[in-house]
């Protein structure tokens, strides 16, 4: 099944204007606060009304203006997890289910379905809390299970993670990925978090400022980012203009203009390198050898961010003696050709 | 001592309570949802009779219901009732004086309302008023109790709209405030001071209510 999106709607000073076509059976959208991809996600449930364009979900229009076609939220059939979950704050969590079921039309039997999504959950001990009693991972399994109770044709996950703990995250991811095989229904997740939507996504789309800017095979687009904000989004930490020089040679004007051999062709095109802050090596052997200079070093918990003098991020494990940091880092690292990220 | 005022009084305050519940509440989930310029020009107009004087409100219902003024004349042709002087002609003063304090209550109640609630029922297939009654009234229970509340006890001491428009019949038309009133310009103080207590302890009983309702309100925001 195709979801394929081409909408534009317009606020003062921000323009939503978003084109794809995914048939993923899951599709990730990434990109920084702001930038319309929960507001692309709530077009696709009909809560927000774009002012031009198409929706449509495999043979099924959803939206489309020009033949004035706008299906209601409730006649889409999708499941849609909100940030902060939504769930009926004056329902325990078994009225929530059967709120939901009785939604889907499920009137007969529906205690005996209830009681069975309760049970598949792992709810059933908290069945008769209600949400504020409830942990945020609890909150989020209710929140699942009352959207798998519709048996929905597409889920929509708004930021998942967003409004839970760091520590709890991980596993939630876990669980959620394997909650959602199990469903095996198509998924459009909306993330900022850039690991998240690289462990559950197998088809990415990037946005900024209200546009896609790049959409692909998720492998595909974190190896070879085509454009510097697709590579930023992706998490690439270095980036610098340059200048070309032959075929399989740059001159990074933003990092004191060192001269650097690449492995992939240079075309006329390229007007930007980059290099992930871990790919860099410590040492003087082999080719695109750098010169450390004055470094500082931004220390965390089980890594260093070390910035050369001319402005490129080094990302290292914690391996190097605290105390002694600053006379074991190396003089020189370098930065196999293969790893080098060109850009247009 | 005859209780005919304290009996009109409270079949008033309660039908227009009523009233106002209904079309206050309705009034107030609709302006929620209009854009910007159309929401100020009504909330306006909604409320305006809380700071009119109340005999503003009654000359005006004077205008339109007295029986030789067009509405009035049309129901009286109609109905072949009249709209002023019975017992309910209160009704529609005291509606109107209490209208506002329904609304605002109700409209504050949906503005904090969470948005995300209604969509998501939407998302799972639950119709209108199922979100209507089952999730959004729920969640907007005590701003819309304590409402209710202050609303009836502002309909129990509405007396200038009133006194205009249903004016002053022993057995018929009188209130507690309009009898008041009446007893302590025929210098009959003795028994005008018992109705004074007697509403005194309506009014505060009525509010009595009202904080018991926002102390639970105050509990629920802290948990």
């Amino acid at each position: 099944m195709t979801l394929s999106v081409n909408i534009k709607k317009s606020y003062p000073g921000f323009t939503l204007d978003v084109s794809f076509a995914a048939s993923s059976k899951r599709i990730g959208i990434l990109g920084a606060s702001g930038c319309g991809k929960t507001l692309t996600l709530k077009s696709v449930a009909g809560m927000v009304k774009p002012d031009e364009g198409l929706i449509s979900f495999g043979n099924t229009v959803w939206f489309d203006k020009a033949k004035k076609i706008n299906v209601k939220t409730a006649g889409r059939n999708v499941g849609y997890l909100f940030q902060n979950y939504a769930l009926f704050p004056n329902m325990t969590v078994k009225e929530n289910i059967a709120a939901a079921l009785h939604g889907a039309g499920i009137d007969k039997d529906r205690d005996k379905a209830a009681r069975d999504i309760l049970k598949r959950f792992e709810l059933w001990d908290i069945k008769d809390h209600r949400p504020d009693e409830l942990s945020g991972g609890q909150q989020q399994r209710t929140a699942l299970a009352r959207i798998m109770a519709c048996e929905p044709k597409l889920i929509l996950l708004d930021e998942p993670f967003s409004a839970m703990d760091m520590f709890l995250r991980e596993g939630m991811r876990l669980e959620l990925v394997r909650l959602l095989d199990e469903y095996d229904k198509p998924v459009v997740m909306v993330s900022h978090d850039r690991d998240e939507i690289y462990q559950m996504c197998d088809h990415i789309i990037l946005m900024e400022n209200g546009k896609v800017i790049a959409q692909g095979d998720t492998d595909e687009i974190f190896e070879h980012p085509l454009t510097p904000t697709a590579a930023r989004l992706t998490g690439c930490k270095n980036i610098s203009r340059i200048e070309r020089i032959n075929d399989h040679r740059i001159k990074a004007l933003d990092w004191n203009g060192i001269e650097l051999i690449t492995d992939e062709k240079v075309t006329e095109k390229i007007t930007y390198a980059g290099i992930r802050a871990h790919d860099l090596i410590p040492g003087e052997e082999g080719v695109n050898v750098i010169p450390c200079g004055r470094v500082m070093i931004s220390r965390l918990p089980f890594e260093w961010y070390v910035t050369l003098e001319n402005g490129l991020w080094w990302k290292t494990g914690r391996d190097l003696d605290d105390s002694k940091a600053l006379n074991v880092l190396p003089q020189y690292v370098s930065i196999p050709p293969e790893k080098i990220i060109l850009m247009q | 001592m005859d209780m005919f005022p304290l009996y009109n009084s409270l079949r008033i305050a309660g039908i227009s309570t009523v009233i106002v519940f209904i079309t206050g509440i309705a009034a107030a989930y609709n302006v929620v949802k209009l854009p910007r310029v159309i929401k100020g020009i009504l909330d306006c107009i909604f409320t305006l009779p809380l700071v009119l004087p109340p005999t503003v409100v009654g000359y005006l219902l004077l205008r339109l219901m007295g029986p030789r003024r067009p509405f009035g004349a049309w129901f009286m042709t109609v109905f072949g009732l009249k709209l002023t002087m019975t017992w309910w002609s209160a009704i529609f003063s005291t509606s109107v004086v209490i209208f506002p304090l329904m609304y605002r209550t109700a409209r504050g109640a949906f503005e904090s309302y969470d948005i995300t609630l209604k969509q998501a029922g939407e998302t799972l297939g639950l119709s209108g008023p199922y979100i209507f009654f089952r999730i959004t009234m729920p969640y907007c229970k005590t701003g819309i109790t304590a409402g209710t509340v202050l609303a009836f006890a502002r309909a129990l001491g509405e007396y200038g709209a009133t006194t205009m428009i249903a004016g002053y019949t022993p057995g018929k038309t009188a209130t507690i405030s309009t009898t008041v009133y009446q007893l302590w310009r025929t210098n009959n103080d003795g028994l005008a001071m018992k109705w004074v207590l007697v509403n005194i302890a309506i009014s505060a009983f009525v509010l009595l209510i009202i904080n018991l309702v926002e102390g639970r309100r105050s509990r629920i925001r802290t948990v």
